[in-house]
């Protein structure tokens, strides 16, 4: 009966044959695709692991060259100043990231959660520390507060050189990036809880405890260890404001710029890789939770007005964000200031670099040729590769690698970078040494530096492209890089441009990293502020911050007004 | 590689043609022992298959069965771990799927958006390098063919669902492929428009006489579409059939239970052609040769319970009471229950036969359960 009713069936064959495993043939795509995801290791390989490795092996070296086991750590522990750093570190580090989380999750709140008015002009200034290098902050801390400030009375008596001024500094400077994290944990609310609660007669207060706060508990904990992780390893603030109270970023510095004692200072690195590691961990850990939280079938909040909470909002918010633009504005008061604080006709004296210390002009120049060069050649690297790791076929070892290693940056301090680079690229037997002291070493390093968190971005516009228009394309027998020039690029350009401009901004306002770098003919901006506030030419560092700021500003308004015109001109197919 | 390529463009220009001559040719496809296994998960176990040149085959199955892995083992999308696919008579197992000869819609139709409808079809025809003037020529005889003609200049998102089902049906149409895949090609639609297109994709099946492999969920669409369908079960082949004989007479209990609505009866051998159930004795056909007190399942379609004539028919007479009567629209779902036995069975009973015969919740009437349509499986049914 079976059998009549399966005419065409085969039945089992008597003798079967031996089980042949099947191991598809590579088609063309397939080993272009696997030559590029090869390159693409090597790159990784030579710009972010062996750098690291460099770093490692310093910190085990005696000054012959050989292995020493713990002996630096042994000396690092012994020195009292040293270890006083580490007690000072982690506890700026924790006092900053107690306050600029909790304003954050103010901040966040009022923005997604209430009905206040001027919302956008608030997230647009909440979004302005991340577009200065992190000296500016410190900078104007100093014309605020510092011995001739306006505001010195506010301080009672205390001094902002020293723990307070990082402090505020540091608060300032991770703003942005903490409130980005839990702003997109406060958006991930589903209405439907609230509703419940609501109708279960909660009171707001208790809604709040009960719901508001553990849907963002997460977001919350991954503010706090990315903020930690910046503060405890930014060395721009402490180095301006920090007076005599030492902290580990500014020893690394100081030891390897200052004494030239190049293994101390691999030593400090390594502990400084601790909490960012961590940090690395617990952040990877909470997103994964987060995400899980949101269902698909979520309705998403809409906040309704209520004039008190509203105005308390808006209180709050308007506290934030004037302290924001007077910092900001106080930079750049005192950048045009002919002669603080007994001159304060504005003139351009300051901007006279080419008179100063510190590089001049050029450096501003090689500043933005640093920077475009850096913006080009990692929104390339970075897309293609992050294509690549996503559309290549099986080949799966070597895509786990890469992911891996595209991923290791988020976790490594800039100084921690620079200096591997410097233990990576001195060598004289280094085939790459010739690299070293150029405007190309720079940019490799910027890009290795900010490569994780764009090579996410690419990710994530990757995976909501259909993962089936590779298949398609196969099955057309169009060649994939086709496809990918065709179709890819285009559809994901507003997500390729805001890389672009990720590593654009970077890479005018970093220091950490490219300080050990940079040569008399590379000199930096945002180096050139460290130099002439070191030399006490404090006035023109903060027009040289400011510049920087104005900068990457103009290109982030830039870049609004392109994706504008570029999407109403080439996405006519994202209208309906 | 080039030496095969070319004998499918062969093979793409005959098999429009080929359609009249199924039985005498050499089957399309010939699937033999395909094996895939994610880890230790057996996804498909020793699949044996052959499709014949211009037919229309469904891989019907609930989610999980397999029907679409072996859908992407055929197409070389993920490779299956052991056997062959024969593809015109040559071995493309290993082949990638660039070498190959098919066509294929997706859930999704994955069209690109950021192309016109004319640039989509166009696609893989702009690859090859042939005249442009050629080029727009096919791409206008493909969208007369699926009728967007007229909307040749819009973009994806600008089409109802229905329509980029089409442009993705003329996009995988292109290259005159020698198989067309469609993966739950419908699913993604409303009930109305979905019901038009099945249709649709049929007439254009058999006009251009390609063979066709649809992986569906959906046991109408798989019953109204296919020549056969090939219904699957944690990644083996339950029933290779026409949708009638997969409908009227399926081979497993599963089968029965996954097409069309059935009862299911536990019941035990007492002859070769006659089965004891819940306390009644009933004559079945064909016999079996089990032996007698084997447990068995004995399955009926609502719809097979007689009700009118009853008298006229020897076998299988019962007396029922009836029970529940749900008013469906075009008949009456009801519940019997024969009275001194455990029987209880759901019947379909049409609107006429309700009106003529009187019949009513509480009354007892005589019914018929035809021999020939009980169908015994040799296997305990599953609780439910």
């Amino acid at each position: 009966m079976a059998a009549a009713s399966r005419p065409l069936a085969t039945p089992a064959p008597v003798a079967e044959p031996a089980v042949r495993r099947v191991r598809q043939a590579l088609s063309r795509d397939d080993l272009l695709m696997r030559a590029g995801l090869g390159l693409l290791a090597l790159w990784l390989a030579l710009t972010v692991v062996l750098p690291l490795r460099a770093l490692l092996e310093k910190a085990f070296e005696g000054p012959d060259g050989n292995f020493v086991g713990l002996a630096n750590f042994e000396t690092y522990l012994a020195s009292p100043a040293l270890s006083t750093s580490l007690t000072n570190s982690l506890l700026i580090a924790s006092l900053s990231t107690v306050i600029c989380v909790a304003l954050a999750f103010g901040y966040a709140w009022a923005l997604g959660r209430t009905c206040m008015p001027a919302k956008r002009l608030f997230e647009a200034i909440a979004a302005v520390p991340i577009l200065a290098p992190s000296l500016l902050p410190a900078i104007a801390l100093v014309y605020l507060f510092g011995n001739q400030g306006f505001a010195r009375w506010a301080l009672f008596g205390h001094s902002i050189y020293g723990p307070i001024g990082i402090v505020i500094g540091e608060v300032f400077w991770t703003f942005p990036h903490a409130l980005i994290i839990v702003t997109t944990a406060l958006s991930t609310a589903d209405a439907r809880l609230y509703e419940a609660a609501a109708s279960l007669k909660a009171s707001r207060a208790r809604i709040f405890w009960t719901v508001t706060l553990p849907g963002a508990r997460y977001g919350l904990v991954s503010a706090s260890f990315v903020v930690f992780t910046l503060v405890i390893t930014d060395f721009g603030v402490p180095k301006v404001i920090g007076g005599s109270f030492d902290v580990l970023a500014v020893d690394v510095y100081k030891q390897v710029v200052g004494q030239q004692n190049f293994r101390m200072g691999a030593v400090i690195g390594l502990v400084l890789l601790v909490p960012a590691l961590l940090s690395f961990a617990v952040d990877r850990f909470a997103r994964r939770r987060q995400s899980a939280l949101l269902t698909s079938r979520a309705v998403p909040l809409e906040p309704k007005p209520d004039p008190l909470v509203d105005r308390i909002a808006l209180l709050f918010c308007s506290l934030v964000a004037v302290a924001i633009l007077v910092i900001l504005g106080t930079a750049i008061f005192a950048s045009f200031a002919t002669f603080w604080p007994y001159d304060l006709r504005p003139s351009f004296k300051n901007y006279d670099f080419d008179n100063m210390d510190g590089g001049g002009w050029e450096s501003y120049r090689n500043s933005l040729e640093m920077a475009g060069l850096t913006a080009l050649f990692g929104t390339v690297i970075v897309f293609t590769g992050a294509w690549l790791v996503e559309k290549t076929r099986r080949f799966e070892a070597v895509r786990g690698i890469v992911q891996l290693t595209a991923l290791l940056p988020l976790a490594i301090p800039g100084l921690v970078m620079g200096l591997g680079y410097i233990f990576f690229f001195v060598e004289p037997d280094n085939p790459f040494h010739f690299l070293y002291g150029s405007m190309a070493i720079l940019v490799i390093c910027t890009i290795a530096h900010f490569y994780s968190v764009a090579h996410l971005t690419a990710v994530t516009a990757l995976k909501q492209l259909d993962p089936e228009f590779e298949s398609v394309s196969a099955s057309l027998k169009v060649p994939l890089w086709r496809t990918f020039l065709k179709v890819t690029v285009p559809v994901c350009l507003p997500a390729i441009l805001a890389i672009a401009l990720y590593f654009f901004v970077n890479a005018m306002t970093t220091v950490s990293a490219v300080v050990f770098l940079y040569s008399p003919r590379t000199q930096l901006a945002s180096i050139a502020v460290l130099n002439m506030d070191d030399a006490g030419d404090i006035a023109p560092a903060a027009a040289m911050a400011v510049l920087i700021f104005a900068t990457s500003a103009t290109v982030r308004l830039l870049y609004g007004l392109a994706t504008r015109r570029l999407l109403a001109r080439t996405q006519a197919w994202r209208r309906r | 590689m080039v030496e095969a390529l070319r004998r499918q463009e062969r093979a793409a220009e005959l098999s429009p043609a080929a359609t009249g001559a199924v039985d005498a040719a050499p089957p399309h496809l010939r699937i033999r022992g395909l094996t895939k296994r994610f880890g230790k998960f057996t996804a498909l176990d020793r699949i044996d298959l052959e499709v014949r040149r211009g037919e229309f085959v469904a891989f019907l199955g609930p989610s999980g069965c397999g029907k679409t892995t072996l859908l992407r083992a055929i197409c070389g999308l993920d490779p299956p771990s052991e056997g062959t696919v024969e593809q015109d008579g040559c071995d493309v197992t290993a082949l990638p799927v660039s070498a190959r000869d098919f066509g294929i819609v997706f859930q999704s139709y994955a069209l690109f958006p950021n192309l016109t409808i004319r640039a989509n079809v166009g696609y893989g025809l702009a690859a090859t390098g042939r005249p442009k003037a050629e080029i727009a020529r096919r791409v206008d005889e493909l969208l007369e063919l699926v009728g967007l003609a007229d909307q040749a200049d819009k973009y994806p998102a600008q089409l109802s669902g229905g329509q980029q089902q089409r442009v993705a049906l003329a996009r995988a149409l292109a290259l005159r492929p020698g198989l067309l895949l469609l993966d739950e090609p419908l699913s993604a639609l409303d009930a109305r428009v979905r019901a038009r297109l099945r249709g649709e994709i049929r007439d254009l099946q058999r006009r251009l006489g390609i063979t066709t492999i649809m992986v569906t969920h959906d046991q109408e669409e798989a019953l109204t579409m296919a020549d056969r369908i090939v219904v699957m079960n944690r990644g083996r082949i339950e029933q290779v059939g026409t949708p009638d004989e997969v409908y009227a007479r399926p081979a497993t209990a599963f089968v029965a239970d996954f097409i069309g609505k059935m009862n299911f009866l536990p019941g035990r051998l007492l002859a070769p052609d006659r089965v004891e159930v819940e306390g009644a004795e009933l004559l079945f056909e064909p016999p079996l040769d089990f032996g007698p007190g084997a447990l068995v399942t004995v399955c009926l379609r609502p719809e097979d319970v007689v009700v009118r004539e009853v008298d006229r028919r020897p076998a299988n007479r019962l007396t029922a009471e009836v029970g529940v009567m749900e008013f469906i629209g075009n008949h009456f779902q009801t519940t019997l229950h024969v009275p001194g036995t455990g029987l209880d069975i759901s019947a379909d009973l049409s609107i006429n036969a309700v009106r003529d015969l009187g019949i009513r919740p509480g009354r007892t009437i005589p019914i018929c359960l035809p021999p020939d349509r009980l169908r015994v499986f040799p296997e305990p049914p599953r609780p439910s």
